[in-house]
């Protein structure tokens, strides 16, 4: 049995919004289980004695004072939109309701 | 059938910062769509989010006022979704490491005191704001996308299932907003959105079949007091009858999946189903690696406690130790900071509490409820200051003039912001009390009324009331009542 079953990958990347072909879910099944099979083999190392790393880089406490900086124009703002309308971003409607 | 009623709530808060929590972007409210955006906010590649140190402090404090222990180390997770008021498709939050945790507020229902636990207070950013064109979203084809709002700051604050009653939801929730707005980390404005609430809610049943819960339902996004205590009150309503329906589900069901998401209807006053985000409970989050960990001294904590002013609490007992307030009355006027101020500086502006609070809770209440439920709002939007007020009760105090010319002084100040001396002088309010003014007067109304003055000297003591009134009506209701009583006992002796 590999690290990650197809019906994982297919799982992971509906929540991607990725849309498979059954020869790529097949490929990244494979290719996700050796990259996991890897991470396995650290969990090998005894670790008892260090402490958990969230960050690569031993920064704490990079913060800003509390100040207002002129927005971008809106017009700016609105470049990167793919729809726009009155000032707004346009996008698809969004079914929630009753 | 027996049953228990338990309620959680998750309440948003945003945070007063001038700046957004990871760019500088305004926070102000009402502005034209999309002016308070950057590359930051939108979430566009190449960017980096910087912690707004205020958020922080101000996450802390609402975390010290609401009994938490404060992490000494905390960070920020990326909690994946799709939605487009959210630029990044991830929104950064906090998971398993929140600033603060397991406080508790105690909360008084029905003149008894109960303690509702505080799971966590942690620090997030806010979502934009959809705006749905049209009158219904089946109707419209689009939805609009405000970003303005996206990245100001959020506190979300989570209680333990305490709660056992819809009201005492809503009088938990009331507290809360009491308590962030005394420290001033929030403006709680639930008609702007700015303090919003999730409530989660399901029954344990006790029958003769033994105990049983039913499923749990989350009512989102309620935006008033009202809509809570309703929402919740449906929903208990619902849940027993579905029960007394159908039952309990066949054995072997799987409850895991049960929890339902549920949305509430004003107009119609009922909850619905909202239709599953598919798979929306997997946020898949880790931490987020463009911002580094959070770590607090005890030193910068204490400091911050410091800080903090007197609570509801503690300004509860003090009223009823330094100015003898009833326990109700000392509640009600430390509901809100801006009402509890406004009671204590005129309290000491005229030297007499017991009037002041008598003033406050009866005609300074009947005119801000006219302005909305929000009486904190409604006082600060008012001309009604301390000095104002103190200003208007000495002449009553004062016996300048009677309690009901002051009631409609005080409405006139309300209404157009004038002060208490420029509306009597105006109105010709003031009493009439020289004893030279009122002499000549009450000798006139005994010389017209022989046969009164005759009873009263046969004994009839109460007709005095009828001279009394003589002169009153002559003076047009300005006379001093005390003085024209004394002045025609003296004169019939
Ligand atoms: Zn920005």
């Amino acid at each position: 049995m590999g690290a990650i079953t197809r019906r994982q990958v297919e799982h992971v990347a509906r929540l991607a919004r990725l849309e498979l072909t059954e020869e790529e879910i097949d490929l990244f099944t494979t290719q996700l289980g050796d990259i996991l099979k890897w991470v396995d083999k650290l969990q090998e190392l005894d670790t008892t004695d260090v402490e958990p790393t969230a960050h690569t880089i031993p920064l704490r406490n990079v913060m800003r004072k509390d100040e207002v900086k002129p927005s971008w124009p809106k017009e700016e703002i609105l470049k990167n939109a793919s729809d726009e309308h009155n000032g707004f971003f346009r996008v698809p409607r969004i079914l929630e309701e009753e | 059938m027996n049953y228990e009623t338990i309620i959680g709530l998750e309440v948003h808060a945003e945070l007063l910062t001038a700046s957004k929590l990871w760019c500088g972007c305004s926070t102000a409210f009402g502005n034209e769509p999309n002016t308070q955006v950057c590359p930051i906010c939108l979430g566009l590649p190449g960017t980096l989010p910087v912690l707004n140190e205020k958020a922080v402090e101000y996450a802390v404090k609402a975390g010290l006022a609401l009994g938490c222990r404060i992490a000494e180390w905390s960070r920020f997770d990326r909690k994946q979704y799709f939605y487009p008021d959210l630029p990044k498709a991830y929104q950064i939050s906090q998971y398993d490491l929140p600033l603060c945790r397991e406080g508790r507020v105690v909360i008084t229902v029905d003149g008894l005191s109960r303690e509702v636990g505080i799971l966590r207070v942690h620090l997030e950013e806010e979502a934009g704001k959809l705006v749905h064109s049209g009158e219904s979203l089946h109707g419209s084809e689009y939805s609009l996308v405000d970003y303005n709002r996206g990245g100001i700051p959020l506190i979300e604050i989570v209680t333990a299932p305490d709660l056992r009653s819809p009201e005492e939801a809503r009088i938990f929730l009331e507290r809360l907003r009491t308590v962030l707005r005394y420290i001033g980390v929030s403006d709680c404005k639930m008609e702007e959105g700015s303090l919003r609430c999730d409530a989660n809610v399901n029954l344990r049943i006790k029958d003769e079949e033994g105990e049983y819960r039913t499923p749990i339902v989350e009512i989102k996004n309620l935006n008033s007091f009202r809509a809570v205590e309703r929402a919740l009150t449906y929903e208990v309503r619902r849940q027993v009858d579905e029960f007394m329906e159908k039952g309990r589900p066949p054995a072997g069901t799987d409850l895991s999946r049960t929890k339902v998401t549920a949305g509430w209807n004003e107009a119609l006053g009922r909850t619905y189903v909202q239709r599953q985000k598919e798979l929306a409970d997997d946020y898949r989050y880790f931490p987020d690696p463009d911002l580094p960990p959070v770590v607090l001294s005890s030193e910068q904590v204490e400091k911050w406690r410091a800080e903090l002013p007197e609570l509801p609490e503690e300004k509860e007992s003090r009223f009823r130790r330094e100015y003898g307030l009833p326990a109700y009355d000392a509640a009600v006027l430390t509901a809100s900071r801006a009402v509890a101020d406004l009671f204590e500086e005129t309290a000491r502006l005229t030297g007499d509490a017991k009037m002041v609070s008598n003033w406050v809770m009866g005609e300074v209440f009947r005119l801000l409820k006219g302005a909305g439920d929000d009486l904190e709002q409604a006082l600060r939007h008012c001309s009604i200051t301390p000095a104002a007020l103190a200003e208007l009760l000495l002449f009553v105090k004062n016996e300048r003039i009677n309690a009901n010319s002051g009631k409609e002084v005080l409405e006139e100040m309300y209404r157009t912001g004038k002060a208490a001396t420029q509306i009597i002088a105006e109105k010709g309010l003031e009493q009439i009390s020289g004893r030279d003014q009122l002499a000549g007067l009450v000798a006139e109304v005994i010389a017209a009324h022989p046969g009164v003055v005759e009873d009263i000297k046969n004994g009839k003591k109460a007709a005095i009331g009828f001279l009394v009134g003589q002169v009153m009506k002559a003076t047009k209701g300005k006379a001093n009542p005390k003085l024209v009583n004394e002045l025609i006992t003296q004169s019939l002796s």
